[in-house]
């Protein structure tokens, strides 16, 4: 049985659809990767998961209950199962790195602060900053501040992960750091991962299994390897960041001669 | 023409729905407030940032006001032959209104903007959304220890203004001008009441750090996450503020003050 079954999904923003009937499977112990491009609701749907927003239609069940009919006290027990990785990192910014991995433990349990102190520098030593603990998240760059954001997200060791982007604006040793550290860390906690993201290859590099989301609908899924089998001309746009294709490289509109030909209208 | 009345009916929605969502804001913080008692030390850190670094802008304009109000009450009374009772017209002035009114105006300027700068600004880097995502309620954990905070710092503030004030008109009225500094202050005391004039003026300065805080943590709350977004609730954050403040002293001091 899947940790997360998302059944019908119907999703607007005033009258624009951004999920129109979406069904996705997240299988126990993998690393799924919902790709498609800017704007197609991947960040939308992870906080449809989260239960930050809810649904016009549809069902999204975690670990068998179903997000939208819980109770707001049911949502936060079921939120301190899940982690959550923001592309920002969303790091609080008042508080040190130390601090800030120790927050979800010092609000959530009852730990004597030396066994809290125990699991700070296991969980950041488990991402490579133990010894940038007293940082404040000004002070870091924005590869690490996203690996202290995993450190706080697995801090409660949840079920499952999300992350929101977590390869954009990285550099080449930052980012292999992190698709690294994703693997890892799902394999050696058996975690279920939800990978939201636009690089294709290092996503493809950790997903078992990815689909892909445009204009509202799945438009294909599958393992890597099958996704680069695939006949559908768009997939093939995506995978390999042509510019022009399916998705057109002109934003729709007017023909760009008879443009020329009506000066006046934006002048 | 259709187009204004449509501008229009579309300007009365949207601020009816902010009116809704304020109030709905406001009882969640409201919800919140209790819990703080078993974790008051998240209060004393805002009772800080909000009240005790509010307090130096307070010194400094409750002497200066209370300098000019002790220098123009003088050529007033002067001219009666009632310089003496430059006491009870400061303290008065001050107690009842200056002191709560202006302090507010400047706790909205200083901590007020602060306030919704620092929402704000969670908000758009999703620090609010990543703590729902921890499971804990940010308007519990961030929002309501402000709001009590503001609340308690608020009249604090202004019974400094006020203190700080009269001490700033007798300096004036006695070291420069020559009230007598006897009749200064055993007139204050025996003209300014305790219920009358000094809980007045606390209930009014409670009154307004109820109103500038909400405010203030309604507009970071409800600001368009971007830097434009969080500088125009700033901005909404000093000039509603302000509104709230002067209409609402009226209605208090009609209600307190109206039927002497």
């Amino acid at each position: 049985m899947p940790l997360i079954k998302i059944r019908d999904l119907h999703f607007y923003r005033g009258n624009r659809a951004i999920f129109d009937g979406v069904n996705i499977d997240i299988e126990r112990g993998k690393v799924t990767a919902i790709m498609g491009p800017s704007g197609t609701g991947k960040t939308t749907l992870l906080k449809l998961i989260g239960g930050q927003l809810r649904p016009q239609k549809g069902t999204i069940e975690v670990d068998g209950q179903d997000v939208h009919k819980l109770s707001r006290s049911d949502l936060y027990e079921l939120r301190k199962r899940m982690g959550m990785l923001f592309q920002s990192g969303a790091l609080l910014t008042d508080i040190n790195v130390y601090d800030n991995v120790a927050f979800p433990l010092r609000e959530h349990t009852d730990l004597p602060e030396s066994l809290i102190r125990d699991l700070v520098l296991m969980k950041l030593q488990a991402v490579g900053l133990r010894n940038a603990r007293n940082l404040m998240p000004s002070e870091l760059s924005g590869g690490m501040a996203r690996r202290v954001a995993l450190a706080r997200a697995v801090a409660l060791e949840p079920m499952m992960i999300m992350y929101d982007e977590p390869f954009t604006g990285q550099d080449p040793i930052s980012m292999g750091t992190l698709v690294n550290l994703i693997h890892r860390i799902n394999d050696a906690m058996g975690l279920t991962s939800i990978v939201v993201s636009h690089d294709v290859g290092e996503t493809s590099e950790i997903a078992d299994h990815i689909y892909l989301l445009s204009g509202g609908k799945i438009i294909e899924q599958g393992s890597p390897e099958q996704l680069k089998q695939s006949s559908s001309e768009w997939v093939q746009q995506f995978i390999q960041g042509l510019p022009d294709g399916p998705v057109p490289f002109h934003f729709a509109g007017p023909d760009y001669a008879d443009d020329l030909l009506q000066p006046e209208e934006n002048a | 023409m259709i187009n204004w009345i449509r501008g229009l009916g579309r300007w009365g929605l949207g601020t009816f729905e902010r009116l809704g969502r304020g109030h709905l804001f406001l009882m969640q913080m409201m919800a919140g407030v209790p819990s703080l008692f078993l974790r008051f030390s998240l209060v004393m850190q805002q009772l800080f940032s909000v009240g005790v670094l509010s307090v130096l802008i307070i010194l400094v304009s409750g002497l200066f006001v209370g300098m000019v109000l002790g220098l123009q009450g003088y050529n007033t009374l002067v001219d009666f032959g009632a310089e003496e009772s430059l006491g009870v017209l400061v303290s008065l002035s001050l107690v009842r209104e200056l002191g709560p009114v202006v302090s507010a105006l400047l706790f909205a300027g200083r901590a007020g903007s602060a306030l919704t700068a620092e929402v704000g600004l969670m908000k758009s880097t999703e620090q609010l959304s990543g703590m729902e995502m921890m499971a804990v309620d940010p308007i519990r954990r961030i929002i309501a220890p402000r709001f009590l905070a503001g609340i308690i710092s608020m009249p604090l503030l202004a019974a400094i203004f006020s203190a700080v004030g009269i001490v700033g008109a007798f300096l004036v009225g006695h070291g420069l001008l020559g009230v007598d500094d006897g009749a200064f202050w055993s007139q204050m005391q025996a003209k300014t009441d305790f219920y009358d004039d000094i809980m007045n003026g606390v209930i009014k300065s409670v009154v307004f750090g109820f109103v500038v805080t909400w405010i203030a943590l309604f507009e970071g709350h409800d600001a368009m996450p971007t830097s434009e977004g969080v500088g125009r609730a700033t901005t909404r954050t000093v000039v509603h503020s302000a509104f709230a403040i002067l209409g609402l002293d009226f209605v208090l001091t009609a209600l307190m003050f109206g039927d002497e």
